[in-house]
């Protein structure tokens, strides 16, 4: 699985992170199924509370790759981003189950200069790096950066706060780094459903369904098996919230968690999409900077009635 | 054999049954399907397919599609087969269209008899005949029955009347 790391608006990046937030980011697909290989599906994208209900901020298609089944790389057409849903269109020209979707990591946090609080990523616009701007790139400030100097700019309280762990000074202390792995994934089946965009790559929290996402039925219990690191990943909390909150009174959301062999068991109280968000935290960070691993998958998943 | 289509065995209803009075048959050896006539504006024949699945468990297998087959171009009428969304997850997404034997044309509303295969194994199965109209209803109906000897019969309530074994 490639992991790109992306700069990204921070709202997003916070929803991505901590699921437990109220706004969540979606792909909604027409469909999770067709028939032949001359049919497209088409898939808004965006960022809001209740699912899935564009009222706050769109995804830029930019930001979304498509797997084949075959493992070629498909593509993204007709990118269009309004005001609160971006939308796209992707041929499902080749038989079996497509991977539309993202991942994402990155690494934020906070550390010292002095006695002033820095942060690495988040809210905000960089102030530009303590010491010397990030114009050395690689350099991170270099030996010399001394006393952070970014801020002297307009009014107001300035975020202390860096774009990225490369430009941390090097006289930093107190360095309190987390590192984020984020994906979001749909899948899309033209003809018989196969599991190739699904095999597990070992790295990360990772979608691992016994029960293939786009053969769900509200009357059958559908078993997802969660990895981290390719192993089975017990204690990982899932949130399944079924889209359409304004037509009942209720959200209906489930809050659940994958037993000792890493498996979720789910009954459906309804057919229709649902928008299904699993987090994790450990110590296993890949990056060696960073202390703590904040991991998520999340999916919109049709549900069809018997 | 890309252009050789052939139907399926499809015999008027009416003189099967009148056979049916006069030997009684030992094993469920065909299925008489009736598709509703329903007064709408805009009507199109339903697709409608029919399988058997063991009860024990294992794979369904398909006995009949009708669908519109002679539609071609940009929406070939295979791009609905999906609607019958049953059928599809049982194995309609895995077979290739048409099929020798099992695949058709559309039905007006009516009667038809279709052969169930004569080498099931002895057992207990569910027929399930699940019909899909396009701009209309979606109905599927489940006839318990067993091989051999034992026939049945179940009704739909919208888009099919009557399914009987025998």
């Amino acid at each position: 699985m490639r992991f790109r790391t992306f700069l990204i608006a921070a709202a997003v990046s916070s929803a991505l992170a901590t699921p437990a937030l109220a706004h969540r980011m979606w792909l909604l697909p027409s469909t999770t199924t067709l028939a032949g290989t001359s049919e497209y599906v088409t898939v808004d994208a965006a960022v809001s509370n209740d699912l899935f209900y564009p009222d706050h901020m769109a995804l830029d298609p930019a930001q979304v790759s498509v797997w084949a089944p075959d493992g070629s790389e498909g593509k993204v057409e007709n990118p269009s981003k309004g005001r609160y849903r971006g939308t796209f269109d992707v041929a499902i020209d080749k038989p079996g189950t497509w991977k539309i979707g993202m991942n994402r990591s990155s690494i934020g946090g906070t550390f010292k200069v002095g006695a002033e609080q820095w942060r690495v990523g988040g809210r905000g616009r960089p102030a530009g790096p303590p010491g010397a701007p990030g114009a050395g790139g690689s350099g991170a400030g270099g030996p010399g950066a001394g006393r952070p100097g970014g801020p002297g700019g307009p009014g107001g309280q300035p975020p202390r706060m860096v774009a990225t762990v490369a430009d941390i000074p090097a006289n930093a202390t107190d360095i309190k780094l987390s590192e984020s792995l984020t994906s979001y994934a749909i899948y899309v089946s033209s003809d018989a459903p196969t599991k190739g965009v699904l095999t597990p790559t070992g790295k990360g929290l990772e979608f691992d369904p016994i029960t293939h996402p786009d053969a769900l039925v509200s009357d059958e219990e559908a078993s997802f098996r969660f990895l981290i690191d390719g192993k089975p990943a017990a204690g990982v909390k899932v949130t399944l919230i079924p889209g359409g909150k304004k037509y009942r009174e209720a959200e209906d959301g489930q809050e659940l968690t994958t037993g000792a062999d890493g498996v979720l068991r789910i009954k459906w109280p309804v057919a229709g999409m649902y928008w299904m968000s699993a987090s994790a935290e450990d110590n296993k960070p890949s990056d060696k900077r960073a202390q703590t691993r904040r991991m998520s998958f999340s999916s919109t998943l049709e549900v069809v009635a018997p | 054999m890309t252009r050789t289509q052939t139907l399926p065995k499809i015999l008027p209803a009416l003189p099967l049954l009148v056979a049916g009075t006069i030997a009684t048959p030992a094993l469920a050896a065909s299925v008489t399907i009736t598709i509703t006539q329903i007064k709408v504006a805009e009507y199109h024949r339903p697709y409608v397919a029919g399988w058997v699945e063991p009860v024990a468990g294992g794979n369904a297998r398909t006995i009949f599609v009708w669908y519109d087959v002679k539609k071609a171009g940009r929406e070939p009428g295979t791009k609905w087969l999906a609607d019958l969304r049953t059928w599809w997850r049982k194995g309609g997404s895995s077979m290739k269209m048409p099929a020798d034997g099992l695949t058709g044309a559309t039905r007006a509303p009516g009667s038809y008899t279709v052969a169930i295969p004569a080498n099931l194994p002895a057992g207990q199965y569910v027929l399930k005949v699940e019909a899909a109209r396009e701009t209309g209803g979606r109905e599927l109906v489940s006839v318990p029955f067993s091989v051999p000897a034992k026939g049945g019969s179940a009704s739909g309530k919208t888009e099919l009347g009557t399914i009987t074994i025998r």
